[in-house]
């Protein structure tokens, strides 16, 4: 049981209207994303899935405020986004925590920097979080102490604490062993029950999509255009082991794989 | 325990041998005095106190440089690090000036501050500065850029992501940085202080060449001993402690 209860921020809608953005790699021209537009409402988990290239991370980055779209734009319950804010939190790759620091002061670190919060709430705060990622027993543990997983778990918890309304996730858990994943999956989806965020996450894998997706947004590179989309209609917590979810990652696949064959046959 | 008696056996053995050299009779024993003599002078001059001065003239010559060698260089190497235009000029010299062998400044400081104690600084500060701005440099850009991207996305702005995130991360290069600045300054001022005599002050450095100068092998060996010494102390008090910081959080050695 968790003594205390931290209330939970409402989560947000957003909206990527016509979002377009090039930049330059290696010297050439790369158009990331050509005119994106989708609707995301609140409290929905939304899976991104493509090949390399097809610009969903970089919609992430540009939702997080980290990058500049260079056509259309996004709104988060209506207000543009300009800039990164704690209302949209971000997971990436790499835990990047810090390893300076011992696992309580990593998830405080996000705290101290949200105003109007006493020394004593922020405390709580951070116990609570790391209790929720079941982690509370490691709170004095140096990063390195952690495995790849843990790490993750404190990442997780770190990006929760703030309260944000929206979790972004770059494919968190693609460095991890299949074992770990596996138990992240259903720990994510118990925890988005229990503090319901919009979360957007990215990933190259379409199980890992259809497991966790309610949604599944499927991309195709050169241009990054949205091709598809699949709801996935399955009861929570899903097990990414079931026949239904198979048969779900199968159709994704298949039109993955049809959309990668097309586009081959285009440019030869 | 077991390990202390092994490292004092070790020593023992070294100073048994170098006796035996001395009983064999190898060299005349003008040129290799005994570890008794040696002891001797060691004691004389701590007895009438000019080791202690030597010393504490040596030292304070070192640390206050250090000081400022450092004072100067972690700034400056976070400038280096933040604008590509610093880094194009400044680095670019830092890298060059490193390279010069810092017992090269002597002559120049000498011209310019003349025979005091500003140029012994100033040769100090030579050694410590570019090896500490290259250091802190590279370790800041060497910083995994998901740090400041994550710190970005709580809020962290500017100055704070800098002193709470950049600085910190890049600790392992800094002390590394700042090992080096070490052991640049401290040659550095040993050949400063053999190369000129200055009156404001006696160091080691004077003592180990007044030593050549009267042909008494004892002083110079003595001195080279003490130089040695406090070449330890120093490692284990300054740079130590940091090591086991990096040890119990990164988790690795440095």
């Amino acid at each position: 049981m968790l003594q205390i209860e931290i209330p939970n921020e409402i989560s947000s809608k957003l909206s990527i209207k016509g979002v377009s953005k090039h930049f330059r790699s290696g010297g050439r021209d790369v158009h990331a994303l050509d005119h994106v537009s989708l609707e995301v409402s609140d409290g929905e988990f939304v899976c991104l899935v493509g090949p390399s290239g097809c610009g969903k991370s970089t919609l992430l980055n540009i939702i997080a405020g980290l990058e500049q779209a260079d056509e259309g734009q996004v709104l988060s319950d209506g207000t543009p986004i300009v800039q990164p804010g704690r209302d949209r939190m971000m997971l990436f790759q790499e835990p990047a925590l810090f390893p300076w620091l011992d696992v309580l002061a990593n998830v405080l670190f996000s705290l101290r920097l949200k105003p109007g919060l006493a020394r004593k709430e922020r405390l709580e705060v951070a116990k609570f979080y790391l209790k929720l990622v079941g982690l509370e027993k490691f709170e004095d543990a140096f990063i390195h102490e952690l495995s790849g997983g843990m790490k993750q778990r404190v990442a997780l918890a770190r990006a929760l604490a703030p309260n944000p309304r929206v979790l972004l996730m770059d494919e968190p858990f693609a460095a991890l062993d299949a074992l770990t994943r596996e138990q992240l999956y259903g720990d994510l989806q118990n925890i988005w029950q229990k503090r319901k965020k919009t979360i957007i996450f990215v990933t190259h894998n379409v199980r890992e999509a259809a497991c966790l997706g309610d949604r599944v947004v499927l991309f195709s590179p050169h241009p990054g255009r949205i091709r598809e989309q699949f709801k996935v209609d399955l009861p929570r917590p899903r097990d990414i082991n079931s026949v239904e979810l198979a048969r779900y990652s199968t159709t994704i696949t298949a039109a993955l794989k049809n959309r990668t064959l097309e586009e081959t046959k285009e440019t030869e | 325990m077991k390990r202390t008696i092994k490292v004092m056996l070790f020593f023992a053995g070294l100073v048994a041998v170098w006796q035996a050299f001395y009983f064999a009779h190898v060299w005349s024993r003008v040129l290799l005095p005994s570890p008794l003599s040696v002891g001797r002078y060691l004691w004389g001059a701590a007895l009438d106190g000019t080791l202690g001065s030597a010393i504490v003239v040596t030292l304070k010559r070192l640390l206050l440089g250090y000081a400022a060698g450092l004072a100067l260089g972690l700034p400056l190497g976070l400038l280096t690090a933040r604008f590509n235009l610093l880094n194009d000029t400044l680095g670019l010299l830092a890298l060059g000036l490193q390279t010069l062998p810092s017992v090269c400044w002597v002559p120049l400081a000498l011209l310019w501050f003349g025979q005091t104690e500003m140029a012994m600084l100033f040769v100090v500060v030579m050694g410590t500065l570019w090896s500490v701005i290259i250091a802190t440099d590279n370790g800041v850009r060497n910083i995994s850029p998901t740090f400041a991207r994550a710190a970005k996305t709580m809020g962290s702005r500017g100055l704070h992501t800098w002193l709470k995130v950049i600085l910190p991360a890049a600790l392992p290069f800094i002390v590394t940085g700042m090992k080096q600045g070490w052991a640049f300054a401290w040659r550095s001022l040993m050949a400063a202080e053999i190369y000129v005599t200055i009156l404001s002050g006696f160091g080691l450095g004077s003592l180990l060449n007044d030593g050549r100068e009267l042909n008494a092998m004892d002083q110079v060996i003595g001195i080279m001993l003490v130089l040695l010494f406090i070449g330890l102390i120093a490692d284990k008090i300054l740079f130590s402690p940091w090591e086991r910081f990096l040890r119990r959080r990164w988790g690795t050695a440095i």
